[in-house]
């Protein structure tokens, strides 16, 4: 940071400290709101489905081979191939800014086109495993499951949209020698490898298990009543092929970059559960932004709610995970769910700061292509959603 | 010698020419290192994936942080 921001941090802070009036009692309501929400996610949501989320998320960024996602990438590739490895390719390969735009910019010029190319761009940052787990956890698993279905059918469309748009310019391309990750040497399956990280994916759904309503009957409250032994019958399984099918070497890599997820995202989360807190509050309980206006802008299921929440949500910046508190918040505060799953799929992968980035790449007229077709299909989708779900 | 550090400016790529500089201040080679922080000349090297080093115009690593002792046999090398 430089001097003179650090120099504006410290005024702005004091400005804050100074004018805000702390006394007045809706201020109080919503400080107290903001660390309602903290403790509600501290307690219902980190042990469970952050934890085990983290650990899945660092797994795969050492286990699984990039080298072998990435050569569907090259000019040679099939597109069939190239679109659907690019649609799912972000559960693998993204969760960190700096592995999605260097990789858009050399599959946008070396590799697949501009088609695979946007549709990386788009599918990167919308389906990681952490942020559909705490979509469903705590939104809902209707909201969880929409929004991977409409992620992924979201890439697809806008790589094809845009390789079609723009199929002139794609004959114009370079062609070259790419360099793809390393491959990593290792002595496991890729069955040993699936049921290493099957195992985990089962004990973040069971820790995660939901209370099922008071009265049904069946299957589910027969699972809620034995999650945690499933739980720790799946750990105890979890510890023995860790020990048994691992090298030291990997185990350290494993949990290194387990811990460096953790680092990167909690403080943000936590930064973003409080604004979200201090703004709009826990459901039921209003805060800052009063009820009517968000009801207002964004209630019910009308084109304009749904327009104005995939238009935000697209020039906002969320840092990974936040849109989550922020969403929950509205939808507290009375948001419809069509323009939830509307903000939610335009939301993270577009932002003012990421646009700049892409129209350097690209430029600008690709770029407001681009942003144009996710903004109208997130539109549509929240309207489709919003007139399912009600 | 000309050595290239690429990658958007994440911690991975700052610990990789971290890394570079120290082995080479050690070597004592004369050796120029340049961080490149520009997405569209990373992608001008074809890299798929930072961070990346190329030394005298050859990619030597991609996607991984390379250890000291690598970096010291690109060097003799």
């Amino acid at each position: 940071m430089k001097e003179r921001n650090k120099l504006l941090l410290i005024v702005g802070v004091f400005l804050a400290a100074y004018f805000i009036p702390w006394g007045h009692p809706l201020i109080r309501q919503s400080g107290l709101e903001a660390f309602m929400m903290l403790q509600e996610y501290a307690r219902q949501h980190v042990l469970t489905c952050l934890i085990p989320a983290f650990f899945i998320a660092g797994a795969i960024s050492v286990f699984v081979s990039q080298a072998s996602v990435l050569k569907y990438f090259g000019a040679q590739a099939r597109k069939v191939l190239s679109y659907s490895v690019a649609s799912v390719s972000g559960s693998v390969l993204a969760v960190c800014s700096c592995t999605v735009l260097p990789l858009f910019a050399g599959i946008y010029t070396r590799g697949a086109g501009i088609g695979p190319a946007t549709a990386f761009l788009y599918s990167g940052p919308a389906i990681n495993v952490l942020a559909i787990t705490l979509t469903a956890k705590v939104l809902g698993w209707q909201m969880g499951l929409a929004r991977a279905v409409g992620a992924i059918l979201f890439a697809i469309i806008t790589g094809l949209l845009m390789a079609l748009i723009f199929r002139k310019d794609d004959a114009a391309r370079t062609a070259g020698q790419i360099y793809v990750p390393d491959a990593t040497s290792d002595q496991r399956t890729l069955v040993q490898d699936s049921l290493y990280l099957l195992t985990m994916v089962l004990i973040l759904v069971f820790a995660a298990f939901a209370r099922p309503a008071a009265g049904s009957t069946g299957l589910w409250p027969t699972i809620f009543a034995l999650k945690w032994y499933i739980t720790a019958v799946l750990l105890s399984i979890l510890a023995w092929m860790i020990k048994s099918w691992f090298r030291k070497d990997e185990r350290v890599a494993w949990v290194d970059s387990t811990w460096g997820f953790m680092k990167q995202i909690f403080p943000l989360l936590i930064g973003g559960v409080l604004v979200a807190g201090f703004l709009l509050g826990r459901p039921g309980h209003p805060a800052l932004i009063p009820e009517e206006w968000v009801q207002s802008l964004l209630g019910g299921n009308s084109l304009w709610a749904n327009l104005f929440a995939s238009v935000a949500g697209a020039l906002m910046y969320f840092a990974t995970l936040t849109e989550i508190p922020i969403l929950q918040g509205l939808i507290g505060a009375g948001m419809g769910k069509g323009p939830a799953l509307a903000l939610l799929l335009a939301g993270p992968a577009l932002s003012l700061p990421n646009m700049v980035v892409i129209g350097s790449v690209m430029g600008v007229k690709k770029t407001a292509t681009f942003c144009g077709i996710i903004v109208i299909m997130s539109t549509i989708a929240g309207l489709l959603y919003g007139s399912f779900a009600g | 010698m000309e050595i290239k550090v690429l990658g958007p400016g994440c911690k991975r790529c700052e610990q990789t020419e971290k890394i570079v500089r120290e082995v080479v201040a050690e070597s004592g080679k004369d050796a120029q290192i340049e961080k490149i922080t520009d997405v569209m000349k990373i992608a001008g090297y074809g890299v798929l994936g930072t961070p990346a080093v190329v030394i005298d115009g050859e990619v030597k690593c991609v996607g991984k942080i390379p250890s000291a002792e690598e970096v010291k046999a690109w060097l003799e090398a």
